[in-house]
């Protein structure tokens, strides 16, 4: 057992953090959800890119590194290290490439990653409907066959492919991106049988399309930061579909298994924030307030847990383990403690912790509140935590089903 | 980097979880409660027969060691069994011992091979850390006591003050001679307190564990309202805590175990509050989720719960813990 780096991967993080060191911006940029920010950190994922920064995890034909995923995690450490900004690409990146690695066809993945990669095209996720959250498998929105023909809502000639109905809810990055990818009924046998499971497809399709209407909803502090998606018969070639149809659950919960795994959310991420709250405890806080000192203290201990047993999982899965229901652990763990994490940096703050991060006198240009604001999400998104508990309890402690 | 116990290391913790299952250490804490040793010294040799103490002794006194992750390891088992006795102070007098080296004269020589051979049962306590006693005094060998910059072996001891835990029977040294005086010791002193917060985290590690693991089974087999209550979304959530604290405060030791390795207590601390804390935790769910019977003394669970009341204060508070942790972060 040890924790030492080979010389190859610490040549490997000196790269990294001199090349994040000359071109991380100076100033952080506005609020990724709103529309003046998602540009701008669309543009921040073109330079990062160029430098081939932006996926160094894919292999370097779609404009990664072939990174393992130990400097994959030491990327993400310096990255955040380094002050550099959220990624606007996350779900596409995070979310729908590891799924067409595993089940896309060469030509998606020579159409699809490389301008993932670059930010050209920016993906949103399209999982949730108004009556399908937690149980997502009750889902309603149709894809159809079409041989050929005209679509009645555009009057457009349309080839071989799938039209796609209905209301998906609580996209992420909706209000912006440029294409979304979910599941969608396409054999609706499956529902009326009582196996929702089955007849469902896995698709990609454009935001911009005839048909489609996005509704941006306002998240807690108002930003726009996920949105509705209504499609009326919208119309998607066969080349979008990911996998078999039919067979889109099995592919959608490879997704599902990488979002809770180990890209979600790195422990870069949670060790650089530690640092910040250390620094912001020192600088502000009463040392007689040992209350607050052991709040601090818990956050330092929990980045640091979040990275070993991180490394642990790379060991595991570099020895040719694969993380199951394990993943569920870290998502019940990071969601959790990135909310307390910043609950006790808005208490360190004292008066100055309730204003908003578009407040002008917002302390750390409101980084702190964006971040809380952000945090509150994690518990319910990427399956809920009370789902993720179910699934420790019933797949790793060995407990009996129950009622939901 | 290979951050997960290797094949040999798996072995040797499964080798000592096979002999102290079968050697009914439930029976072997009673007793010693009590005050017979003799079962819990006679376990004591098979362990060091399979080189636990050895673990914390080095080449030149007959021992294998020092190996921190090893340690850690054999200490997890420990605690999954609930092993009475000053099983930590003993690698922990061991380490100063070693430290000391020839500064305190014979004393190592005098003492180490024999607690490389399960021949020796050590307590020790540091005094000017704020606690007076030290575990198993009156059954152990041999007692170092540090006060200050210096180390006595202690003559006699006070009389017995019952723990949280009744299988701990802590006590005053009294007296004794000085064996060195110096800021080596003072330096030796806090290496063995580390080396006793590392073992104290491991002994927790596994009674987490084993709560847990008893829990488990519980909730799977107690039938309520014509079902398991293992089935209940409100139980099943609160085990599922249990094993995510757990999860998550193993790691640490073993970053600990490695630091300490290579003479850097830096993760020591949060391994020993994220430890001691997840272990309590199991042994309030295991009392919650075992009902009334969780609460009686008859239930041998309830050695494991109380051991882990009693590991939360030993080397080191949690409130001590993180203040360490604030020292040692960057920023």
């Amino acid at each position: 057992m040890d924790l030492d780096l080979s010389p190859a991967d610490e040549a490997f993080r000196a790269e990294a953090r001199a090349w994040l060191a000359a071109h991380v911006p100076r100033a952080p940029l506005p609020s990724l959800e709103t529309a003046e920010g998602f540009a701008a950190h669309r543009e921040w994922e073109r330079e990062l890119a160029a430098g081939r920064w932006s996926v160094v995890s894919w292999p370097e034909e779609y404009g990664g590194r072939g990174a393992s995923l130990l400097r994959w995690l030491l990327f993400e450490e310096e990255y955040y290290a380094a002050g550099a900004p959220g990624r606007v690409s996350q779900n596409g990146i995070n979310l729908l490439a590891p799924t067409l690695f595993e089940h896309g066809t060469p030509e998606q993945l020579a159409r699809v990653l490389p301008d993932m990669a670059s930010g050209r095209t920016v993906w949103a996720q399209a999982w949730s409907e108004p009556e399908a959250g937690s149980d997502l498998a009750s889902l309603r929105s149709t894809a159809v066959r079409t041989g050929g023909g005209t679509s009645r809502s555009s009057g457009a000639e349309s080839g071989r492919g799938w039209l796609l109905s209905g209301q998906k809810t609580w996209s992420s990055r909706a209000a912006f991106a440029d294409r979304a990818f979910g599941l969608f009924r396409s054999d609706p046998a499956g529902a009326a049988g009582g196996k929702p499971h089955r007849g469902l497809t896995y698709l990609m399709f454009p935001l911009d399309a005839d048909g489609v209407t996005v509704r941006p909803i306002g998240r807690l502090d108002g930003k726009p930061a996920f949105a509705e998606i209504f499609l009326d018969e919208v119309f998607v070639p066969d080349a979008d579909v990911i996998g078999e149809p039919g067979q889109g659950w099995r592919v959608a919960m490879s997704t599902a298994g990488n979002e809770r795994g180990l890209t979600l959310r790195s422990p870069g991420r949670f060790l650089a924030a530690a640092d910040r709250l250390v620094a912001l405890w020192r600088e502000r806080a009463d040392p007689a307030d040992t209350a607050l000192r052991d709040r601090v203290a818990d956050a330092v201990i929990g980045a640091r847990a979040y990275q070993l047993f991180t490394y642990g999982n790379a060991s595991r899965i570099a020895a040719g383990g694969t993380l199951g229901a394990e993943s569920s652990l870290n998502k019940v763990f990071w969601s959790e403690y990135d909310i307390t994490l910043h609950e006790t940096a808005l208490d360190l703050l004292g008066p100055c912790g309730e204003l908003a991060d578009t407040a002008q006198d917002a302390p750390a240009h409101g980084s702190w509140a964006e971040g809380y604001t952000f945090s509150l999400a994690g518990p319910v998104y990427a399956g809920t935590n009370e789902i993720q508990r179910d699934i420790i309890a019933e797949r790793l402690l060995g407990l009996p089903k129950g009622r939901r | 980097m290979w951050f997960l116990p290797d094949d040999a290391q798996r072995e040797f913790a499964r080798s000592l979880n096979a002999l102290l299952t079968a050697a009914d250490t439930p029976a072997v804490s009673r007793a010693w409660a009590a005050g017979d040793t003799g079962p819990g010294r006679r376990l004591w040799t098979r362990l060091a027969d399979l080189g636990v103490f050895a673990l914390a002794v080095p080449e030149a006194y007959e021992g294998v060691g020092p190996l921190p992750v090893e340690l850690a390891l054999a200490f997890t088992e420990l605690g999954r069994h609930a092993m009475p006795g000053p099983v930590v102070e003993t690698v922990a007098a061991a380490a100063f011992l070693d430290r000391l080296g020839d500064g305190t004269g014979t004393a190592a020589g005098d003492w180490l091979p024999g607690i490389a051979s399960g021949k020796t049962v050590a307590s020790f306590c540091v005094v000017t850390g704020g606690n007076p006693y030290a575990l198993d005094a009156a059954d152990a060998d041999a007692v170092l006591v540090v006060d200050g910059d210096t180390v006595r072996i202690a003559e006699s001891t006070g009389p017995v003050q019952p723990s949280a835990d009744p299988a701990r029977r802590l006590a005053r040294p009294l007296g004794g001679t000085v064996l060195a005086r110096g800021p080596r010791v003072t330096a030796a002193a806090a290496h063995a307190a580390d080396v006793a917060a590392l073992a104290t985290a491991a002994q927790a590690l596994g009674l987490g564990r084993a709560l847990l693991a008893h829990t488990v089974e519980h909730v799977r087999q107690r039938t309520q309202f014509g079902v398991v209550i293992g089935s209940f979304q409100a139980v099943k959530h609160r085990l599922a805590d249990t094993l995510i604290g757990l999860e998550f405060a193993e790691p640490l030791l073993y970053a600990a175990a490695l630091g300490l390795a290579a003479g850097d207590a830096a993760d020591i601390p949060a391994a020993k509050v994220s430890a001691c804390e997840a272990a309590y935790a199991a042994a309030r769910t295991a009392l919650q989720l075992h009902g009334a019977l969780g609460y009686t003394d008859e239930l041998d669970l309830s050695l494991w719960m109380r051991k882990a009341r009693a590991l939360r204060s030993a080397w080191g508070s949690p409130a001590d813990c993180r203040a360490r942790v604030l020292e040692g972060a960057r920023a």
